[in-house]
């Protein structure tokens, strides 16, 4: 626990203790990860492909547990309880994810995808509270005024970049406590990038981000903490100033100066 | 250099030429051997059945011998028509589908969840051998189950049932196949949003893989709508229209077979393939649009 290249995160909203991941018996993709995540603020995850970044993110709303046979130790507490012993459900309307590649539902409107997850759940909503739920939700991603003639339209109409917005608005519609993002915007042009990073560092009033990134320079334009994966171990993680400035780890000043990754 | 030379010579380009020549001829006269029994079997079927296919056809009984005779001597259209062939069809296919569509579709999400598992090869194994086992074979089958223990008698459940099993494998292979075609991302971003599994199958997984679900579907009523074989030794036959799942019923290639037994209803023959063919055929196509539609998207 005492690892003098870990900052220790005061009343932290996530906190990883011991975590350890491991897909089949053989070998761990996660070694036991001690971590806290601040609240309200952007933590970045950076390191080498296969270092169990996306691993260890997916572990965060359990959306690992889709793999068979992958067996998961130690704990994950969102405000002090253990996700990992709550209901599977409940812990992913808490804590929302974005993924690499846009995922719009291509057989829902650009209106529906935003009230997705309570469609699909089932949950009946009078149509005053969808349209305020697909407006603040459209607005928080700045999609609302680019699409409110056209919410009618199919969600896979909109450009790679609109789409990845109203992903993260379908996450957002819950008013989950955390977002996960794991690399939104590999897959989008230098604006659509630059646009989601404006957003996200405003929805950090209301939301704690973890986000996935490759890309050193969007983990330091956006993020409050970095971390520094390798092979599956946190290296090093520190607010995000220090860490680019002044790596304390060997592997962490490697990667950030481009000597390997 | 000699091998350049060899490009060069004359004779061996013009034969070249030559055997080019022949292999395409070739293929052509092939090609037209392969196409023209079809196009000999519509020419064939517009041309003796068009007369029969009025009003009448669709809204009528058979006639009986007798008033066939009259009408083939004075040399008119045979009174009468299909209707309780057409109603038949209609009822048992209904049916069958009834049966077939959801066990398919089923077992197909099952396959897709479970690709490698040891269970899982065999079921496919299996219905792929059902696909091969001869359709009489499957109105012996519902013949046992069917007719003698729960309807007591020839009746258009014992049909649909032996149409239902002969439209599984086709449903099952199809629902595979077209939730294959599914992206992951899409399962994600629902298991994401804590959707329950049971929900992301209704809700994620059928609706978006309805054009391919939907094409299987047609495929396998246009395979099984002209099915005679079993339907002879489970629903028999009945000169009238009848919509009682108990009772014999009627169906179109049953009523063919009927005429082909009734030297009189010779036209009727023609009349009533014509018009299951151009039926098939209309569903075939609308199952190519909507395949061709999917692959775009
Ligand atoms: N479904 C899986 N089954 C088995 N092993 C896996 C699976 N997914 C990932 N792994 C292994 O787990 C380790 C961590 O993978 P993970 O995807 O978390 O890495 P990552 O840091 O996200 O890499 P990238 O930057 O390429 O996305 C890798 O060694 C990988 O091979
Ligand atoms: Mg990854």
């Amino acid at each position: 626990m005492a690892n003098k290249n870990i900052a220790q995160i005061n009343n932290p909203i996530l906190s990883l203790e011991d975590l350890k991941i491991a897909y089949d018996s053989s070998k761990y993709a996660v070694k036991g990860i001690n971590a806290g995540i601040k609240k309200e603020n952007i933590t970045a995850i950076m390191g080498p492909s296969g270092c169990g970044k996306s691993t260890m993110l997916r572990a965060i709303n359990r959306m690992h547990e889709l793999y068979p046979g992958i067996r998961t130790e130690g704990q994950i507490k969102l405000n002090g309880e253990d996700i990992l012993k709550m209901d599977t459900i409940a812990v992913r309307r808490k804590i929302g994810m974005v993924f690499q590649r846009p995922n719009p539902f291509p057989t829902m409107s650009i209106y529906d995808n935003v009230i997705a997850g309570f469609k699909l759940n089932g949950v009946k909503l009078k149509k005053a509270e969808k349209d305020e739920i697909v407006e603040r939700s459209l607005l928080d991603v700045a999609l609302w005024h680019e699409v409110k003639d056209t919410l009618h339209k199919k969600g896979t109409f909109l450009s790679g970049g609109q789409q990845q917005r109203l992903c993260i608005a379908r996450a957002l519609a819950f008013k989950p406590e955390v977002l996960l993002l794991d690399e939104p915007t590999s897959a989008l042009d230098p604006i659509a990038t630059s646009k989601i990073e404006d957003l996200l560092v405003k929805l950090k009033k209301n939301y704690t981000i973890v986000i996935v990134t490759h890309n050193m320079t969007q983990a330091a334009r956006i993020s409050d903490y970095s971390m520094f994966m390798y092979l599956g171990e946190l290296v090093e993680y520190d607010k995000t100033k220090n860490m680019f400035t002044n790596p304390v780890d060997q592997r962490t000043e490697d990667y950030l100066t481009g000597r390997f990754g | 250099m000699s091998i350049a030379l060899d490009f060069d010579n004359g004779s061996l380009v013009a034969k070249r030429k030559l055997k080019n020549s022949i292999f395409k001829v070739g293929m052509i006269i092939l090609s037209i051997l392969t196409v023209s029994p079809i196009v000999l079997i519509i020419y064939e079927l517009i041309v003796k059945g068009f007369r029969q296919i009025n009003i009448d056809f669709f809204t009528q009984n058979p006639p009986d011998t007798f008033e066939a005779m009259m009408a083939v001597s004075a040399g008119e259209v045979i009174p009468g028509g299909i209707l309780n062939g057409l109603t038949g069809t209609l009822l048992m296919v209904l049916m069958a589908s009834v049966i077939a569509i959801p066990v398919g579709i089923m077992i197909g999400i099952f396959l897709y969840e479970n690709p490698g598992k040891i269970y899982s090869n065999i079921i496919r194994n299996l219905t792929e051998i059902l696909q091969g086992v001869p359709s009489i074979v499957l109105g012996l089958i519902a013949y046992l189950w069917v007719v003698k223990p729960i309807t007591g008698g020839y009746s258009a459940l014992a049909g649909s049932v032996s149409l239902a099993i002969m439209m599984l494998p086709l449903i099952v292979r199809s629902t595979e196949e077209s939730m294959k075609m599914i992206p992951d991302t899409l399962k994600e971003a629902a298991y994401a949003l804590g959707v329950p599994y049971h929900r992301v199958v209704l809700k994620v997984l059928i609706p978006s893989s309805f054009g391919g679900l939907f094409t299987g579907i047609l495929l396998a009523v246009s395979r099984v709508i002209g099915e005679t074989a079993p339907l002879m030794l489970t629903t028999l036959g009945n000169p009238m229209v009848n919509w009682d799942i108990t009772k014999p019923t009627s169906a179109m290639p049953l009523l063919i077979w009927e005429f082909y037994n009734d030297p009189n209803m010779v036209d009727l023959i023609w009349g009533t393939s014509l018009f299951l063919m151009i039926f098939i055929l209309i569903i075939n196509l609308i199952s190519k649009q909507i395949a061709a539609k999917k692959k775009i998207n």
